[in-house]
């Protein structure tokens, strides 16, 4: 159907509760070590002032976390690369606070819950502790966010020749709110893509096609289990290829009725896939 | 790798339905006649004393029993837009032209339908659970607006949901026109839809930036903004013979506040500096700004200054906020649906209710109205989180 050109995989991240980090999660997934035994604490969203520090939502904390990581992998000023933020139901312990008060004592909400309530809450912060001031976008698709944020991110990299850092997190659903959304433990990734620069490094290669869920890749890892109930865990193949460092092709959903085909090329012994 | 070169886009159809009037004759009506669509605030159960753009017989027209899933105002409000000035009939013309997995939905809001949920929180069953008629989990999540849309236009290509708060709506322009240049989609239906909730209500009333009063934009005695509702959608097609030209667009981040513009704004400025590159345009060649003016203390003294040093005397600017109040994250695009009104009948409307301007405001900022054949314009949107965008249109020969 429709393709878009090679965009290198310059940099990824991960982090999830019981794989808190790329390190970690892609040992599990290649199998060569198990999953720690405790839960990590939630990730210090080191670039925000110390207040903002303490008070960022869960969302914040670990979109930065991410987004951060990768950005390191890539070797990239944060500051310097545009993003795409990606959330299926975004921060639902604001989501209940808000509708809890409002149907309480509505005069009473928090004018920080309320400003922390937008979807861009995470894009905005993030923008804020880089000094960032190239664009960002916050896009939300259901089940299908994870793979509509990637395929946003290699399109603005193709249209506009910069590095783009694409996020992608959900945490875990509070009050009534979970009966409806429901969502466990926190769960980030974040890949830079950028215009490939030489031969020897990782690229990715999209493609839209339609077709049928059940050409869908399953997740087969150790790891598959963990994430499984989170939101996000759709994203979990394509990290799976990733930690490998043959050739892979993945297919995700992309809408009801579209795939998404992601092809990615070997690594290189010195490829940003590989562990720093 | 080379990047592909932006190409200016047809807007082949568009439609707006605000407090100020459903499709797109009433809403010229309504600018020509200076006819106010805000009234006192009597949403929900306890209103406080403000002012809103509601959009009025939402509560007695359900949605098709077909897409009761989809049920809630937010998507109410998004069918009464897309029936309005026929947009449907538009895009199942062009499923025709490009087959429906080749029309991408990418759609803007700031609180998709949280009503519903706010609703459901009021209603809550003994033992926790949402009352049985909200258990349908599309409508309590972001993408509710997005997938609607999607749905109730028949189409099959990708669909996604913009939420950067204020710029939502305007931002769907960028990500629509990345897609078909990339060759991801040949057409796409852009738009927004914000209701108004208790979430927006009592949030902006916690930051003390709702007026008691109508909003006056740019006034010297501003004394906030009016929360409204509004949908509207546009079709964006490369190949088409008639329809205004998208030109270009410019989106930044503030980097600075989440709730507070830049105070020389600086994103703005970089989001405006784009735009006009991406259209090869300069200030001078501006004829028409729909701003953002908000009527918010800040918002209006930044974006005045802004436009004052960078714009020709003869540029008109002005804030169409007093006929619908902000409506958010539909903001982007009624009020790229007003430039492109204002493109197509030669109407540029002033800024409604404001007596006094204030004096950082330059002699581009107008209160009346004015009736001028022109050909290019743009349209701002800013919003929290920092997030800004500024939307080139025209008419004419692209250039």
């Amino acid at each position: 159907m429709s393709a878009l050109p090679n965009v290198a995989i310059e940099g990824i991240a991960f982090w999830h509760t019981r794989l808190p980090g790329w390190e970690i999660a892609r040992a599990v997934i290649c199998g060569e070590q198990g999953p720690p035994e405790a839960a990590a604490p939630r990730p210090t969203p080191n670039l925000l002032a110390p207040t903002e520090r303490r008070r960022a939502p869960d969302t914040v904390a670990l979109a930065l976390e991410v987004a951060a990581r990768a950005c390191e992998a890539a070797e990239r000023s944060p500051a310097q690369v545009q993003s795409v933020f990606a959330s299926t139901y975004g921060d639902l312990g604001i989501s209940d606070y808000m509708c809890a008060t409002l149907a309480a004592t509505p005069t009473l909400i928090s004018p920080t819950k309320f400003h922390n309530s937008v979807h861009n809450a995470a894009a905005g912060y993030w923008s804020i502790g880089t000094a960032s001031h190239t664009p960002y976008t916050a896009i939300s698709a259901y089940r299908y966010s994870f793979a509509s944020a990637v395929l946003e991110a290699a399109t603005q990299v193709v249209c506009d020749g910069q590095p783009v850092v694409c996020v992608a997190f959900d945490v875990e659903s509070k009050g009534p709110f979970g009966t409806v959304a429901p969502s466990r433990g926190l769960l980030g990734v974040a890949l830079v893509l950028a215009p490939p620069r030489n031969d020897s490094q990782r690229t990715l290669a999209l493609r839209v096609e339609q077709g049928s869920a059940a050409e869908i890749t399953p997740a087969r890892s150790r790891a598959a289990a963990l994430v499984a109930e989170n939101a996000l865990a759709p994203c979990l193949p394509l990290f799976e290829a990733l930690a490998h460092s043959t050739p892979a092709s993945v297919v995700l959903a992309l809408s009801d009725h579209c795939l998404l085909r992601a092809s990615i090329t070997a690594a290189r012994p010195s490829a940003s896939s590989l562990p720093r | 790798m080379s990047t592909l070169k932006f190409r200016p886009l047809r807007v082949t159809a568009y439609t707006v339905c605000t407090a100020a009037g459903t499709g797109r004759a009433a809403t010229l009506r309504a600018l020509a006649e200076r006819h106010s669509g805000l009234t006192r605030n009597d949403f929900g159960p306890s209103p406080l004393a403000t002012w809103i753009g509601r959009v009025p017989g939402l509560e007695d027209e359900p949605l098709p029993a077909r897409w009761a899933e989809w049920e809630c105002r937010n998507n109410r409000l998004a069918w009464r837009g897309l029936v309005a000035d026929d947009f449907v009939a538009a895009v199942a013309a062009a499923r025709e032209r490009h087959g429906a997995e080749r029309i991408a939905v990418v759609i803007g809001t700031s609180t998709a339908s949280i009503g519903a949920s706010e609703d459901a929180y009021r209603r809550l069953e003994p033992d926790g659970r949402y009352p049985a008629d909200l258990r349908r989990p599309i409508v309590h999540t972001p993408h509710s607006l997005g997938d609607f849309v999607q749905h109730a236009l028949e189409l099959r290509g990708m669909a996604v949901t913009v939420a950067t708060a204020c710029s939502s709506s305007a931002k769907v322009f960028g990500q629509a026109e990345r897609l078909i240049r990339a060759g991801l989609a040949d057409a796409a239906v852009v738009g927004g839809v914000d209701t108004l909730c208790g979430s927006t209500l009592f949030g902006f009333n916690s930051l003390e930036l709702i007026a008691s009063e109508r909003c006056r934009p740019f006034d010297v005695a501003r004394r906030g903004i009016n929360i409204g509702e509004a949908a509207g959608f546009a079709l964006l097609e490369r190949a088409a013979e008639e329809g205004a030209w998208l030109l270009g667009y410019g989106e930044s981040s503030d980097a600075h506040h989440m709730s507070t513009p830049h105070p020389e704004g600086t994103g703005a400025r970089r989001a405006l500096q784009d735009a006009l590159a991406t259209a090869q345009l300069m200030p001078a060649s501006i004829e028409y700004i729909n701003l953002h003016g908000t009527a918010s203390s800040k918002n209006d003294e930044v974006e005045a200054r802004l436009v004052a040093e960078l714009f020709p005397a003869q540029t008109f600017a002005s804030s169409t906020k007093g006929w619908t109040g902000h409506t958010l994250g539909a903001a982007g695009i009624v009020e790229a649906a007003i430039t492109l009104i204002a493109l197509e009948h030669g109407l540029l409307p002033g800024t409604l209710n404001t007596e006094q301007l204030d004096p950082v405001c330059g002699p581009q900022i107008r209160r009346e109205n004015e009736q001028r054949r022109m050909q290019r314009a743009l349209s701002f949107s800013f919003g929290f989180g920092g997030s800004n965008c500024v939307l080139a249109f025209g008419r004419g020969d692209p250039g």
